[in-house]
């Protein structure tokens, strides 16, 4: 039994975070919308030392086993924190541009942080259930901050309904697994499938993939996906996109591969058609969308296909796979919508393909970063996003999945085509009129991300490598 | 004498009412709110049904849990509906399409 001072070491990061966006609504409340500024820097501040609390914190396992502070979680931790916080500075500066300016908007990402490091950190159902409201129901409100605008309150009505849906089946696969394993623990359930706990455990585990399916958007529980991706705010949409699919990922991998590691075999059949339909209908849907935010909605679908194939490998070499693939990913994504960002055409957002013609001859940078970074998501050598895929098949491939990462090689095809739209229309089309100055924030963060995927990627894949073995060696598998 | 296996049954029909209220209710949103809190308290019955079942008390602290979290999300939840409400003047449910595709 570990003593307090221990306890509050291993949750340390998440202590932070917690008082950290107490304080900083106290600020806001008392200080009124004077201190939004301050409150966007204290929220950045904090985020930053939430990270690094969780890269050099001990690690362990406390408060009954709830609480989990292992390498896999430090991972997460480090990017979802890091990424968490260029979400605060992409949000603030673009309501400032908005003159919306509120300060609840960085501390509601902060506590959007805080849930995704408790689902990073879950060993337990009740802290798994906790950590997934906290993040939703921020998220919800997040995508639905635009009072004012009608989409964006459909999107926040339409994400809190299907996100509550998916939320109770999670909570009643929950259910099942403690009455039929006869314990809320991740390893005591372990113990439990191994000794036999029955159909109900089975049962209970295929409700709680629905439910986490949906939280990462895989097809076919993926309906939202479209919809909160054009409805809400942009900003909002760069950081729904990446943090929280790596928290909801982490969560997925130590769900099945600690609590269920002796029924490989059931869930990874619902695992491997899971991920199928995630690649053939993100790929062929995104096909006839014109909207870039709704394109990237359905690449995200496909994306996370390969990320669950990772998983549904069930090895030591797939959980590796799918922590670079996410964190690869997450890089690219929020690059793209930084470039989104970053393009307005007489003080409108450009969010159609007719938008971007000849953006080339406009804006040559950022159309060279959206080249460079569609490239990347795309899987073209030596780019981030062809190291990516190619951890996740080569895992794949090692246990026995080799039909499906055929037909993953195949999606990616078919899913070119729209990124190759994307270039040709930016390169080749003439173009409708003069774009806005672009903002410093979203530039800066668009072509830090085409830096990374475009060159640096190539010294950056050794470090990452050996860190995602270390993260993923916490799982103690083959 | 009423066991374990009736209180389960009793949750699945109540989820299985909570999962098609969403589904097939095409009129009114607050309907679906009402759905998601019996999807909700369906788990609520099987938690505390198999926590007295197993003398184990874990289950009854999870549907403590579940409770306030309930009362969390129903209280998000309306506060968007309210914000939809203010820029449609409806809350049917087929009105929720701008987005199509």
């Amino acid at each position: 039994m570990m003593d307090f001072s221990g306890a509050v070491a291993l949750a340390l990061p998440e202590i932070i975070l917690a008082v950290g966006a107490l304080i900083l609504l106290m600020v806001g409340a008392f200080g009124g919308d004077k201190s939004t500024g301050l409150v966007s820097v204290g929220s950045g501040g904090v985020l930053i030392a939430g990270a690094v609390a969780a890269a050099y914190g001990p690690l362990g396992s406390t408060f009954n086993g709830g609480f989990v502070a292992d390498n896999a979680a430090a991972f997460a931790k480090v990017f979802i924190y890091g990424f968490s916080a260029v979400g605060v500075l992409l949000g603030d500066r673009w309501l400032k541009r908005m003159a919306a300016s509120k300060f609840e908007f960085p501390v509601l990402i902060v506590i959007a942080a805080l849930g995704m490091g408790m689902m990073a950190s879950a060993g337990d159902l009740i802290s798994l259930y906790i950590g997934v409201e906290l993040q939703s129901l921020a998220l919800y409100v997040l995508c639905a901050f635009r009072r004012d605008d009608a989409k964006a309150s459909e999107a926040g009505l339409k994400y809190f309904v299907l996100g509550a849906l998916s939320s109770g089946l999670l909570l009643y696969g929950a259910s099942l697994i403690y009455g039929f394993a006869g314990s809320t623990k991740f390893v005591d359930i372990a113990a439990a499938v191994q000794a036999g706990a029955g159909q109900g455990a089975i049962f209970g585990v295929v409700f709680l993939i629905c439910g986490l399916a949906f939280k990462v958007s895989a097809a076919p529980f993926h309906m939202w996906t479209p919809d909160v991706y054009e409805g809400a705010p942009t900003p909002v949409v760069a950081f729904v996109a990446a943090a929280p699919k790596m928290a909801a990922m982490v969560l997925f991998a130590r769900a099945l591969l600690q609590g269920f590691p002796g029924a490989v075999g059931q869930w990874q059949q619902v695992l491997v058609v899971v991920a199928a339909l995630s690649m053939g209908w993100g790929a062929l849907a995104g096909l006839r969308q014109r909207n870039l935010k709704r394109l990237l909605a359905y690449s995200s679908v496909t994306n996370i296909g390969y990320a669950l194939l990772g998983i549904a490998a069930g090895t030591d070499q797939g959980v590796t796979a799918m922590l670079v693939f996410m964190v690869l990913y997450m890089i690219d994504t929020t690059g793209l919508f930084a470039c989104l960002l970053a393009l307005n055409r007489d003080g409108k957002p450009m969010e159609t393909l007719a938008d971007f013609a000849g953006l080339a001859k406009e804006k040559p940078g950022l159309a060279l970063c959206i080249t460079g970074l569609s490239f990347s998501v795309m899987g073209i050598p030596p780019f981030a996003g062809f190291w990516a895929k190619f951890y996740v098949f080569k895992a794949a491939i090692a246990a026995g999945l080799w039909p499906i990462a055929v037909f993953g090689l195949v999606a990616s095809v078919v899913a070119a085509f729209y990124y190759l739209r994307i270039i040709k229309t930016m390169w080749f089309d003439p173009s409708p009129g003069r774009t806005d100055a672009s903002p410093l924030d979203a530039r800066g963060v668009a072509v830090a991300a085409a830096l990374f995927s475009c060159g640096l990627v190539v010294l950056a894949l050794n470090p990452l490598d050996t860190v995602a073995k270390l993260a993923a060696a916490a799982f103690h598998l083959s | 004498m009423i066991g374990l296996s009736h209180y389960l049954t009793v949750a699945a029909i109540l989820f299985t009412i909570g999962v098609f209220g969403i589904f097939v209710n095409r009129k009114n949103v607050i309907i679906i709110m009402m759905s998601i809190e019996l999807i909700l308290l369906a788990v609520n019955i099987n938690l505390v049904a198999f926590s007295a079942y197993l003398h184990d008390v874990s289950g009854q602290i999870f549907a403590m849990f579940v409770l306030t979290v309930a009362a969390a999300e129903a209280a998000v939840g309306l506060a968007i509906l309210v914000t939809f409400f203010r820029n449609r003047g409806d809350i049917a449910v087929d009105d929720a399409s701008m987005m199509k595709g």
